[in-house]
């Protein structure tokens, strides 16, 4: 039946490719456009949260949390509302994760604070008994990369049109405005600011000396990450 | 990094390693006709483990873009790009000096594996260097995705679930449609089986990506047009391995006597089990108790374990002492490797369905009041037993590793004995 196509490699191949691409075309093109569109308060991330989304990545959390809360009772009660599409207008990548060794993240910022992310970055178990995940004490040594985040934020605002420097509606009809430096320097001052914030309510000595002499660790970045997600 | 070791480390070598063994058999003609596929071929096995290493390191160094089987960050998806089009020239090169004219089953899917991984590798890691696009400002490694948020997560797992799908499947079925008719002697058992099973996966494997996003933000459609193409998989998938279990008919004995055989034959068994496996999962009211739960990884490690691991096992058993010309060092040893790796896998993915089911049930169940019954640290703390025994399950499968390239190895150094190729059980001493 398909003798002749056997021989013929070319229209074979040919043959192959349209039949594989073309699921991916019916799927993934008709509702592009309509994903990506923000919902009202969803606003990019600041120089500092983004430094500290690059420090999650690094790290992988998102191999152990989700970020994407399902639409049934037992997980909105545990974790708060479920997850809508335009919320994750800005991530780039996405970082809804496939397994939940730990819980989801999606709104940790409702419900931690500084203190305690501080606290349990250091050493889980003191916080949580039994906890199985292992303390991240580089953090509070290591250097946050706050040039890198600069650069992304440049490159996402040229390429895709994110809204920094912009004003963005919010929920309570206000609207707000995402900074974003004009140049590296004014950014780094300008995490630094975000940093100082973070570090008041801090408890490690360290971390505060850091700070005030104008270094950024990566705790602090992280912090400012995890309480930006509400 | 362990999903990447396994997937571009083990069986992307085993990948290349079949074809050009399998390729240069099947279309009749010698890589060493041409001298241009000749050195092709070597600086492809070059530049394939120096690409390796360098994945290995840059993700040891934190460089990652998080994206499941897609982490490498740019350079190295480049390093890629550059070993997966020299593997194109090569088969097509080949198939270019071929003397037998029809294409057998195994370079079809050969052919598939090549498409469809170039196509979905390129799509999927579409991103962008913030090092050179802000006019050099933060890390040169770093770079960006051109997609955001749910649509980032609809090509991801339309990569993910499909290179599965073709670094996984399709490649390992190009394996066991030679290696089995050969060791046994025998013929396929049906032609027409195997070209609805071609065609049939080729359509609908790519539809079922999103059934990893069940209940999450993508369109309702396309998760249900997940879950059902998820199920009409089961089509193609069991066509190949009722083929393959029929292709022994009559030559039963083979089983009990050989061991090579006996992988050959729980491979296609565990492929079965796997492919009616993820589409149960796959169902949507399954998948709400399943998703983010030990049973996927349970899943992903009956296929892997049982089927591509076992695949490629029997193949390098099969293929050493053709190319070294030795008899393979023992068979003992061999049989030993099946039945402690069979068990470890079968300790492996028990502990894990239970422990998925278990985690999955905790997680949605309320009180008498409405309120949640477990905290999420209950989940935790139930699951350690289980864990003891998937532990228990990987080590016995790992000393099956050991076992096995001890056997390859003693074969290898071993004395050559003469033997022409064309006989289709391999050789085995005591």
């Amino acid at each position: 039946m398909f003798h002749w196509l056997e021989k013929n490699p070319f229209l074979f191949s040919v043959g192959v490719f349209l039949v594989i691409a073309f699921a991916g075309v019916i799927t993934l093109i008709p509702s592009f456009a309509e994903a990506s569109r923000p919902v009202i308060g969803t606003t990019p991330y600041s120089t500092l949260e983004l430094a500290g989304r690059h420090v999650y990545i690094k790290n992988s959390c998102n191999a152990c949390h989700s970020q994407l809360v399902r639409p049934f009772k037992s997980e909105t009660d545990r974790y708060g509302d479920y997850s809508l599409s335009g919320e994750y207008a800005y991530d780039r990548p996405f970082l809804w994760g496939s397994k939940r060794t730990g819980p989801d993240l999606m709104r940790v910022g409702n419900y931690r604070t500084t203190e305690w992310h501080e606290n349990h970055m250091m050493d889980p178990e003191a916080l949580v008994p039994g906890s199985i995940m292992p303390g991240y004490k580089w953090m509070f040594t290591n250097l946050a990369d706050i040039d890198t985040a600069y650069a992304e934020q440049i490159t996402v605002t040229d390429f895709f049109g994110v809204p920094y420097n912009k004003a963005v509606p919010m929920k309570d009809g206000s609207t707000k405005t995402i900074f974003m430096g004009s140049t590296v320097e004014e950014a780094r001052a300008d995490a630094l600011a975000e940093a100082k914030l973070v570090a008041a309510d801090m408890k490690n000595q360290d971390v505060k000396d850091m700070v005030a002499k104008g270094q950024i660790p990566e705790i602090v970045a992280i912090i400012a990450y995890m309480n930006s997600l509400k | 990094m362990h999903t990447d070791a396994d997937a571009f480390g083990f069986t992307v070598s085993g990948i290349f390693a079949t074809w050009y063994y399998v390729g240069q058999r099947v279309l009749k003609v010698s890589m060493a006709e041409s001298k241009f596929l000749m050195t092709l071929g070597k600086l492809h096995f070059i530049l394939y483990v120096l690409g390796v290493a360098a994945a290995v390191i840059s993700l040891f160094m934190g460089y990652t873009t998080s994206k499941e089987y897609a982490e490498f960050e740019w350079p190295i998806d480049i390093a890629i790009v550059i070993v997966w089009v020299m593997w194109g020239i090569s088969i097509f090169g080949l198939i270019g000096i071929r003397r037998e004219k029809s294409l057998y089953i195994s370079v079809w899917y050969y052919i598939a594996t090549f498409l469809g991984v170039a196509m979905l590798y390129l799509f999927n890691n579409m991103e962008i260097p913030t090092y050179f696009a802000s006019g050099g400002h933060g890390d040169i490694m770093h770079s960006v995705s051109a997609y955001a948020g749910t649509n980032d997560a609809l090509v991801q797992w339309w990569y993910g679930h499909n290179a599965v799908a073709f670094v996984f499947t399709v490649p390992i079925i190009a394996m066991i449609y030679y290696f089995l008719p050969k060791e046994s002697g025998q013929a396929i058992y049906s032609y027409k089986l195997s070209l609805l099973s071609f065609w049939g996966l080729m359509f609908v494997y790519l539809w079922a990506g999103g059934h990893h996003l069940l209940f999450s933000t993508v369109p309702d459609w396309i998760q249900t047009m997940g879950s059902v193409f998820s199920i009409v998989l089961i089509l193609p998938s069991w066509g190949s391995a009722i083929n393959m279990l029929l292709t022994l008919k009559g030559e039963w004995q083979q089983v009990a006597s050989s061991p090579l055989i006996k992988f050959l034959l729980l491979a296609s068994t565990f492929y079965m089990f796997s492919t009616l496996e993820g589409p149960v999962q796959a169902v949507k009211s399954v998948n709400a108790i399943a998703h983010f739960t030990d049973w996927i990884p349970g899943h992903v490690h009956d296929g892997t374990l049982g089927w591509v691991g076992f695949m490629i096992i029997a193949s390098i058993f099969h293929m050493a002492p053709r190319i070294f010309k030795r008899e393979l060092y023992s068979k003992s040893l061999m049989t030993a490797q099946f039945w402690i790796q069979t068990l470890g896998i079968v300790f492996y993915f028990t502990s894990m369905w239970i422990a998925g089911i278990t985690q999955g049930m905790m997680w949605r169940s309320h009180d008498e009041y409405g309120n949640l019954a477990y905290s999420f640290m209950d989940t935790v703390n139930v699951l350690h037993p289980y864990m003891i025994l998937r532990g228990v399950g990987g080590t016995l499968f790992l000393i099956g590793v050991f076992m096995w390239a001890y056997n390859i190895y003693k074969t290898m150094s071993a004395r050559p004995i003469e033997e022409s190729e064309l006989q289709s059980a391999t050789p085995m001493g005591a």
